[in-house]
């Protein structure tokens, strides 16, 4: 079980409280008129690498608050965590920004 | 029976208190203290068990956790007996009852020992080879002979009486494994003042020292020092000490569980305690002092009875005083099993000869073993074992040589090397490194904060161990080592051994030479792998199945994978190690269950009126966590006559219904209506205060993903109703769009589900019913028409009164605080019964609404089901120019034609009720497979319509009115008309009432 550190509650917590929420920094187009392929790659293209990635996770039996983390999906560690709306880190290693 | 094998003078549980229990009917005598095993011995017994495939006769091998052959059924009563128990872990207690497995009639004399007999047939791969063909074989006879086979022991066949707890831990350090690497471990750190837990898997610490005689540890017998150890951390406050606890997995961020059995070594468990405590343990640093597992020597006729690791007789020896033969020879390739052999002399018992496959053993050894008068055939090899039952001689050879010695022995002691126990390390996602040198995988670097010590760790030496663990212990504990490391004066060491058969160890040399004990795998079934195709150690293991036991080949996988790597012609690495999972050794569900189970497996909730649908009678439903009342039967009613009743009467007079499960959102805040807009198809801008309106919400996709009624109370708040299953998600849903897509809205959202009970009362009296109990709302059709909401009393309680209906008749939904609602309700049902109402259950809501052709999200949806399909298209706000769906509604196959849509169903005869998923097509005589046109969604018989009537999902449903389709069931395809999806009052006129 991971322990996860909440950018609102400022505690590392554990997994049970946790609910994951997909990939981060998927930006939501807006309207009508969106092309078929900026929709698809909302919709249905993630990247799913191997190593770092940037997710979603919500504090839900917590803050509730839904916030950003990247994590090493090789050695499965947070690497930081940070709030929605922020800008993922540029700093990361290997990290896709 | 007497213990004729115990040794007088020998072991440490001498003098204990005698226990009495029982192994296949034989009653027998031991010590407490003993594992079952050990009594076992004592008694001369070492026939304990069958092979898996072969059925050949197997005894005792180790002494413990690894034991591949003693597995034995434990059992208390028939609700609790558990199979495939390792008599070397069981403990020994009065009235203890065990049973062989895996053979009939008896032990002794096994019917299924004609497999041995038949053993080219069941070499490696034979499942896979031999269940191919041809298909109808399959049901008939290869799945009935595969079940019949697999598996040793028998499940129980009633549900288990033992309770088990968990727990959850947090500590400094954590050390796995209470020999004498980690105890010097624990020492060390705890002395830093970290709060340290050690964990062992046997009845006390001391690990392997159990089996140590002659080592001294800073001046006093190693097993001394280890029980002094022991003694000083169990008074220190910063440390516990849990035994009989196996650290079974290795999670992130030193997240290590732990089993622990508390009840099985007692004779009578106090009923009030757990059988095993599941503990998730999270540690700053984890120790591991796992320590090693011998391996035995392979060679034909290794499995014999009376063949067994030579560990495992010193520490039956020194800690049990038992002798596992009275004629004993040994046969090894390192030198831990030398000192086996001496000690067992030393105790009076015949050592036949020592055995030896390397050239030239340390001079020591040779020169003490031939002044004890032991005979030592270095440079020579085991070629076979005799004897049925139990081993009677063993036949050696010199490497190189032809002529073959005869040598009597009643147990012959192995051992080709130790492989250190790095299991746990390797599932904390550590690397393992090959270390040519001594053929070993060690523990390279590690993600975690972990530290292996002692065997684990590749110590070749008790001084080497010791030193390990204290020098992990004191660095896990962040702190400056004070004390000095205890001396080991006069200690055990093991060399690097062998892997594979010994060389040379003529012809048949493959045949029959155990690697895997207990899914009997041979050598020569490894080296059929390889010559088959399979290259990489993880399909030779598929293939042949080695190391797929409940050992989990502890003693079997190195040497598995030296014989594929010999025969590739490649080193050891390039082969590759198989995975290690956890669990390190079985787990019983019941400790990963722990408490959920029955009542406690999960929540039930209960609506404020549930007790009083209890008293009438009621039939209740699991709607996910929900019971719900399911109908009302009266007067022996069956469920029929009962929902029949109520769809009546609602349509009649009325119907009083507990809506109380439905979820239920407060939106509120300045900008509540704009997000609305962003969360349904609907418009809300526009929507009076004081009116409702039926909400459609999307998914990206353009999926329908939730509906529900929305009242709005004022400018700023919302009452937001959702499906009963669908609250939870619906709220994280409108969160995750609130706080990551619109943070700039000022929305407040508060689930509100357990708030408000919710009272619904539908029919043409709805009105009569609670005019009388309403105060300060103008209830006339005037005033509050169809889909209205106000606040105002109902029974001197504030309430949330909407005008709504999903029933098609007049109908008002009241919403009272919870605490409340019970006593709302039975005012409200005293005024209906004066009209001739009823209270009605789920059922009948279903057939009520389905009757009208309203959609259940779930039943009537799948989540591939658009507004279109189902005739919500005019949910949809015309004017949009966003909502959370929009765009994907427009993806071209969703525009498409030859979707599925929502139509009605009548069989051509009413009184068939159609099955609820039961396929459609066009054509009753087409082959199977037939082309499926759609699907029912719901059906019910209904009593108003004087048929029966269904939803379903039809291709192109919509064009397809009025024509006559199949619906094909077991017993022959059912004639239906396609309909309109609304059945009862199409104009909607009964609403306005
Ligand atoms: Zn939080």
């Amino acid at each position: 079980m991971l322990l996860i550190h909440c950018p609102y509650c400022g505690e590392a917590r554990p997994e049970l409280e946790f609910r994951h929420a997909g990939e981060a920094h998927v930006a939501r187009p807006v309207g009508a008129d969106v092309g078929d392929e900026d929709f698809e790659a909302f919709l249905f293209l993630r990247a799913n690498p191997k190593g770092i990635v940037f997710e979603r996770w919500r504090h839900i039996h917590g803050c509730g608050r839904f916030f950003n983390a990247a994590r090493d999906t090789v050695s499965d560690r947070f690497l930081v965590t940070y709030k929605a709306g922020d800008k993922a880190p540029a700093d990361i290693e290997g990290g896709r920004v | 029976m007497a213990e004729a094998f115990r040794i007088r003078g020998a072991g440490r549980i001498e003098g204990a208190r005698g226990v009495r229990f029982s192994f296949d009917g034989q009653s027998y005598r031991g010590i407490e203290g003993d594992t079952l095993a050990s009594a076992l011995l004592a008694n001369g017994v070492h026939l304990v068990g069958r092979s898996f495939k072969y059925h050949r006769p197997r005894g005792i091998v180790s002494a413990g956790a690894e034991e591949p052959n003693a597995l034995v059924g434990i059992r208390r009563d028939r609700s609790r007996q558990t199979p495939n128990v390792r008599a070397t872990v069981q403990e020994v207690y009065d009235g203890l009852v065990a049973i062989s497995q895996n053979r009939w009639p008896s032990l002794a004399f096994d019917v299924g020992a004609v497999n041995d007999l038949a053993s080219p047939f069941f070499s490696a791969g034979f499942y896979y080879k031999t269940f191919m063909w041809p298909k109808a074989a399959w049901e008939r006879f290869y799945e009935p002979f595969i079940r019949r086979a697999a598996g040793l022991g028998v499940a129980p066949d009633r549900a288990d009486a033992d309770c088990y707890s968990n727990r959850f831990a947090h500590c400094d350090v954590l050390v796995v494994g209470g020999g004498a690497a980690g105890l010097a471990a624990a020492l060390a750190a705890s002395d830093a003042g970290a709060s340290v837990i050690l964990a062992d898997e046997q009845a006390e610490t001391g690990g392997a020292l159990r089996g140590e005689k002659t080592a001294l540890v800073d001046g006093k017998s190693a097993w001394e020092w280890a029980k002094e150890a022991t003694e000083t951390l169990a008074q220190r406050a910063n440390v516990r000490i849990l035994t009989r606890t196996t650290a079974f997995g290795y999670y992130a961020q030193n997240m290590v569980a732990l089993s622990e059995r508390r009840t099985d070594h007692l004779a009578e468990p106090p009923t009030d305690m757990p059988r095993e405590r599941l503990w998730q343990v999270r540690a700053a640093r984890v120790v591991l002092a796992t320590g090693a597992i011998e391996r035995p020597m392979v060679f034909p006729g290794n499995d014999r009875p009376g063949v067994m690791l030579a560990s495992a007789a010193r520490c039956y020896l020194n800690h049990y005083g038992v002798a596992v033969g009275r004629r004993v020879g040994v046969y090894t390739a390192e030198d831990s099993a030398w000192q086996a052999a001496f000690d067992l002399k030393g105790a009076g018992i015949d050592v036949s000869a020592i055995v030896d496959s390397r050239p030239s053993p340390p001079e020591d050894f040779v020169e003490r073993a031939t002044a004890l008068g032991i005979e030592c055939l270095t440079g020579h090899a085991v070629t076979g074992t005799s004897g049925r039952l139990r081993i009677s001689s063993l036949k050696a050879r010199r490497i190189g040589g032809t002529a073959i010695r005869d040598i009597a022995c009643d147990a012959l002691l192995t051992s080709s090397g130790w492989t250190p126990s790095v299991h746990l390390f390797s599932q904390s996602r550590g690397k393992l490194v090959f270390d040519a040198d001594s053929q070993r995988f060690l523990p390279g670097e590690g993600p975690q904060d972990c530290i292996s010590a002692g065997a684990c760790a590749g110590a070749l030496s008790l001084a080497e161990a010791v030193e390990q663990g204290f020098r992990a212990g004191a660095a896990a504990s962040g702190k400056r080592r004070r004390k000095p490391v205890p001396m080991v004066t006069e200690g055990a060491s093991w060399s690097e051994g062998t892997l594979g058969p010994a060389e040379d160890a003529g012809t048949g040399a493959f045949a029959k030479a155990f690697v895997d004990f207990q899914n009997d795998v041979t050598a020569k079934d490894i080296a059929q792998a390889v010559r088959e195709g399979m290259r990489s150690i993880e399909h030779v293991k598929r293939f042949t199945t080695t190391g797929m036991a409940t050992d989990q080949g502890k003693t079997s996988n190195m040497h598995g994978l030296a014989i594929a790597a010999g025969i590739l012609r490649k080193p050891i690495p390039e082969v590759g190690l198989t995975t290690f999972r956890a669990p390190y050794t079985p787990v019983t569900f019941g400790a990963l269950a722990g408490h959920a189970r029955g009542a406690l497996f999960e929540p039930v909730r209960r609506t404020p009126i549930h007790d009083w649908a209890k008293m009438q009678g009621a039939v209740f439903e699991d709607v996910g966590q929900w019971k719900r009342a399911r109908y009302f039967p009266q007067d022996g009613e069956d469920m029929h006559g009962a929902v029949a009743r109520e769809c009546r009467t609602v349509r009649e007079s009325a119907g009083v219904f507990d809506a109380s499960t439905l979820g239920k959102i407060e939106v509120t805040g300045p900008d509540a209506a704009a997000f609305l807009e962003m969360i349904y198809t609907n418009p809300w801008s526009k929507l009076a205060v004081g009116r409702c309106r039926y909400g459609v919400m999307l998914r990206e996709d353009g999926f329908i993903f939730d509906d529900g009624v929305v009242g709005r109370l004022a400018e700023d708040r919302f009452h937001v109703t959702t499906t009963t299953g669908g609250a939870p998600r619906v709220l994280h849903h409108m969160e995750d769009y609130l706080q990551t897509e619109f943070p700039q809205m000022r929305v407040y959202l508060t689930s509100t589900t357990e708030q408000w009970a919710v009272i619904a009362v539908q029919g043409p009296k709805s009105r009569d019913i609670i005019a009388p109990l309403v105060e300060g709302v103008d209830l006339s059709d005037a005033t509050m028409p169809h889909m209205s909401v106000r606040e105002g009393k109902v029974c001197g309680v504030p309430a949330r009164i909407f005008r709504m209906s999903f029933t098609g008749e007049r109908g008002f939904e009241i919403n009272v605080p919870a605490d409340f609602g019970r006593a709302v309700w039975e005012e409200i049902f005293a005024e209906a019964q004066k009209t001739g109402a009823c209270a009605y259950g789920t059922e009948a809501m279903h057939v009520l609404r389905a009757e009208k052709g309203y959609i259940i999200v779930g039943q009537d949806t799948d989540g591939t089901v658009t507004p279109h399909d189902v005739g919500l298209a005019w949910a949809i706000g015309k004017n949009k120019t966003d909502f959370v769906g929009m765009r994907g509604l427009m993806r071209s196959d969703l525009a498409a034609g030859g979707r599925k849509q929502l139509v009605g169903l009548k069989t051509i005869d009413p009184r068939t009720v159609l099955e609820e998923g039961a396929q459609i097509v066009a054509d009753p005589n087409e082959p199977v497979p037939m082309t499926m046109i759609g699907h029912v969604t719901s059906a019910y018989w209904s009593e108003n319509c004087g048929r029966s009537i269904a939803l379903a999902l039809l291709k192109d449903g919509a064009s397809r009115i009025g024509e006559r389709l199949f619906v094909p069931m077991p017993d022959g395809a059912v004639n239906v008309e396609v309909c309109r999806p609304v059945f009862f009052d199409e104009e909607g006129g009964r609403l306005h009432g």
